[in-house]
């Protein structure tokens, strides 16, 4: 039932690349405000 | 709608950003409160009224999680997250329409009751799948898929805030504001509709496990045994004491060191909340994958143990050193994320894979009241302590030591935790089952 990453043909690894860029870029951007805002912990 | 089964060479690393795609999208419900203060001004509302469509959603969650997911794993997380985009997405538009012509209960309607059909089931659809491609890493797989939970509500604070300030904080700027909330994550969570396939698995009667499948429990046989209701009470108990720091992070933190020579400024305490925040996230990830490491019980221990020795910490020493009370309150958010991650997890090493997502939804139970138990306890406690005439971190004090019982008492129950009996295990076709699936074949 395990897939194996192995057996992935190469075609599959844009595909793989743009599905972690679609929810990365959303999540670096929430990441990036929360950093933001936490080092108002140690300016503020 | 038949179940997804993936192709000869489908990657599994597709499967956790389907997962994300839905729960960075429905983690938008934590950050509600960015509407509130809009809606109060634009419709008149007070606060217990705005608040409302949250408390809707997230009984609505609840409910959805523990009543749809037998249904979620019969019809499989292709049909769930479709469900789940068409009420998410439907929930924002109604609450347009609300919005517009300024009736406030299809606002509520629409975002708590549609809405939260779409939370419920969006939280568990894609669970069972992860496991199933990950069944060397499921601590791992759903730790990243529950951590995007947690970061949903990063992302939708400062990006509702922004659309506010363009559109404008009267009732048709929220309007538009809902109504591209909408639009924006129907198109976000189609991704997860799109990618998402179950393994293939050996055929078996009625979608019934293999007889290799190892141990196989039913969601019906799992509410029946003591070692669902023990991990019940595992999580209620983590996520109260849990919410107990997050519900006055920020008034616990100015009251602490309140008559210190460094008191604690507002923008400071906002600073630690988003650092908390930070914590929970990073647990839910980190915990959960450690867990695949050292076993589920094992990391149980640490969080429920663990967390009791930092409450100790901040109820003794707290007011002494500002870096000691943030670095305990930080390792007890890790371990409130880490607990809700590393649940499917433990189900799965207790039930097996069979129906794990419909359990999981039965346990979100304990989310729930704990969600009510955990502000109950903190607020009332802390009112109380006001009108004694205490301040600073007195005022806390109790609270604290109530929380460090909790997760004791968790900590026995997590202890009591056994192996589930062999008479709960799935073994011949369930007759009443196998009606049902076929009748919806």
């Amino acid at each position: 039932m395990s897939p194996d990453s192995s057996e992935r043909p190469p075609a599959r690894r844009p595909l793989i690349a743009f599905a972690w860029l679609w929810v990365g870029a959303p999540l670096a951007y929430g990441l990036y405000e929360l950093v933001r805002k936490a080092t108002q912990l140690f300016t503020g | 709608m038949s179940p997804p089964v993936a192709p000869p060479g489908w990657s599994r690393w597709l499967v956790p950003p389907a997962a994300l795609s839905v729960h960075l999208s429905i983690g938008q419900a934590y950050a509600w409160s960015v509407f509130k203060p809009p809606l109060e001004s634009a419709l008149g509302l007070s606060g217990t009224q705005s608040a409302l469509p949250f408390q809707l959603g997230i009984v609505m969650l609840g409910l959805s999680a523990a009543f749809g997911g037998t249904l979620v794993e019969r019809r499989g997380p292709r049909w769930a997250m479709t469900v789940a985009l068409i009420c998410f997405s439907s929930g924002f538009l109604l609450s347009a329409l609300g919005a517009a012509t300024e009736q406030y209960w299809l606002i509520v309607l629409g975002y708590g009751f549609v809405g939260g059909i779409g939370l419920g089931i969006g939280y568990i659809s894609p669970v069972s799948t992860l496991i199933k491609w990950f069944p060397d890493r499921p601590g791992m797989a759903t730790g990243i898929a529950i951590m995007g939970f947690g970061g949903g509500a990063l992302i939708a604070s400062p990006w509702s805030a922004q659309m506010l300030e363009s559109f404008g904080a009267d009732s048709s700027g929220i309007a538009l504001a809902f109504l591209v909330h909408g639009l924006a994550y129907a198109v976000f969570m189609l991704l997860g509709v799109l990618l998402v396939r179950v393994p293939r698995a050996p055929a078996s009667a009625a979608g019934r496990p293999a007889p290799s499948a190892g141990v196989q429990v039913s969601a019906r046989s799992a509410v029946r045994t003591p070692q669902f209701w023990c991990l019940w009470i595992v999580l209620c108990m983590n996520v109260t004491a849990g919410i107990g720091i997050l519900e006055k992070a920020a008034p616990m933190i100015t009251d602490f060191f309140a008559d210190t020579s460094a008191p604690v400024s507002a923008t400071a305490a906002a600073g630690f909340v988003a650092l908390l925040s930070a914590a929970n996230m990073a647990g839910r990830i980190g915990w959960s994958s450690a867990s695949d490491l050292i076993g589920r019980k094992n990391i149980y221990r640490v969080y429920l143990g663990v967390g009791a020795l930092m409450y100790a910490l901040i109820a003794l020493f707290g007011d002494a050193s500002k870096p000691l009370f943030v670095l305990a309150a930080l390792v007890i958010l890790s371990f409130y994320g880490g607990g809700f991650a590393t649940a499917p997890a433990y189900l799965k090493d207790l039930f097996g894979t069979y129906q794990v997502g419909a359990i999981h939804g039965r346990l979100l139970t304990a989310w729930s009241t704990a969600g009510v138990l955990g502000p109950l306890i903190v607020n009332w406690i802390a009112d109380r302590q006001e009108e004694a005439g205490r301040h600073g971190s007195s005022l806390y004090g109790l609270s604290l030591v109530i929380m460090i019982g909790l997760l004791v008492v968790g900590f026995a129950a997590n202890e009591l935790v056994r192996p589930v009996h062999p008479r709960h295990h799935v073994t011949a076709p369930d007759p009443e089952e196998s009606a049902d699936v076929a009748r919806q074949q």
